[in-house]
């Protein structure tokens, strides 16, 4: 519902880290999103595109790479994907647990247009 | 070329977030931030906590909503100050919006922040309001699987209130099935079942809250005395 602002939030940051690379056209954006983030693929690229419509950054990419919920066992240390809702630990049976990841919603990385130039 | 950037995207809201922290810490402040559906009850909630407090306590209250300043004025009766935050079709509150009420309010505690969220369980957990403790209200009269579907904003809060508990013999709602759900996904999480028309179980939520706000205050007041 709110990833307007997500897209927004992105193209934000993406502005303003294009300006610490002035000269190179920005091709991709890389986002990291967990499956606790709220976040809906789908909608986020919908959205994305809906912004980025008819301005200078039309044909700017948004790559996702979807991260799962991971929970790490409080009694044996193990590190497991969450399925099903349930955070149970599926090595010993644990219900302590502590979240490792799954919460992500980050830009990971800008893909920018090499500069020939820039070689020399 | 790829460039690594590793930012969070909501860093902009994060860093208000984390400045509202720290004034929360540095005014003593215990910042609460109510989470649910629309029409679970956080309003009826908040009115009978407020009805509750003693004159003169220090509490103020920011409220969320699309439109209508109706919350803000069922909840300005009880004589603590309060802020309606009108969002204009925003479908959660933000670090900025709280950042602006809050000074329109002139709030600079020691004592309690409430913050209604506007209803709805995807997008206010996504935004850090700086707040302490994010508290989901569940109804009885909604599903007992809400915390399986909704598993963000139920593994992010501290509390999970069961509101309406009065209708519980009109309703086919099992209490402990919501909470073995909640569990699930946050196994820590506290929970309280409570109607905030009859009063039933609002002693414990009262005691849940003093207890927190002497948690948050304690250490400042060590340090002051």
């Amino acid at each position: 519902m709110h990833e307007i602002g997500i897209a927004s939030s992105i193209l934000e940051c993406v502005a303003a880290e294009a300006q610490r690379h002035p000269g190179s056209r920005v091709l991709g954006v890389g986002v990291r999103i967990g499956a606790l983030s709220n976040v809906d693929k789908d909608a986020l690229d919908f959205a994305f595109e809906a912004l980025t419509r008819q301005t200078d950054l039309e044909n700017l990419k948004l790559e996702i790479e979807w991260r799962p919920w991971r929970q790490k066992c409080l009694s044996c240390s193990e590190e497991y994907d969450v399925e099903n809702m349930d955070v149970t630990c599926p090595k010993c049976g644990a219900s302590h647990s502590t979240c490792i990841g799954g919460t992500e919603l980050d830009i990971a990385y800008l893909e920018l247009e090499e500069q020939p130039c820039a070689k020399l | 070329m790829r460039e690594t950037v590793e930012k969070k995207v909501l860093n902009e809201n994060d860093r208000l977030a984390a400045e509202l922290r720290q004034r929360y810490r540095d005014q003593n402040i215990l910042c609460v931030n109510f989470i649910s559906s629309p029409g679970s009850g956080k309003t009826a909630l908040l009115e009978r906590t407020l009805a509750s407090f003693a004159k003169g306590r220090p509490v103020a209250i920011l409220t969320g909503d699309l439109q209508t300043d109706n919350d803000a004025r069922r909840l300005a009766k009880f004589g603590f100050p309060v802020r309606q935050i009108v969002t204009g079709g925003t479908c959660h509150l933000d670090a900025r919006m709280v950042d602006r009420h809050l000074n329109e309010l002139g709030f600079h505690g020691p004592g309690l922040l409430l913050v209604e969220n506007v209803g709805n369980l995807v997008c206010p957990s996504s935004y850090d309001l700086g707040e302490a403790a994010k508290i989901v209200l569940l109804s009885v009269t909604e599903g007992e699987d809400k915390p399986l579907k909704y598993p963000g904003i139920f593994h992010r809060s501290s509390l999970m209130i069961l509101t309406k508990i009065d209708l519980l013999p009109h309703v086919d709602f099992n209490p402990e099935l919501a909470f073995e759900n909640a569990r699930k996904i946050h196994p820590d999480m506290e929970y309280i079942a409570l109607s905030s028309r009859t009063g039933e179980g609002f002693d414990k939520w009262l005691r849940w809250l003093d207890a927190l706000q002497q948690k948050i205050q304690q250490p400042a007041a060590a340090i002051n005395s």
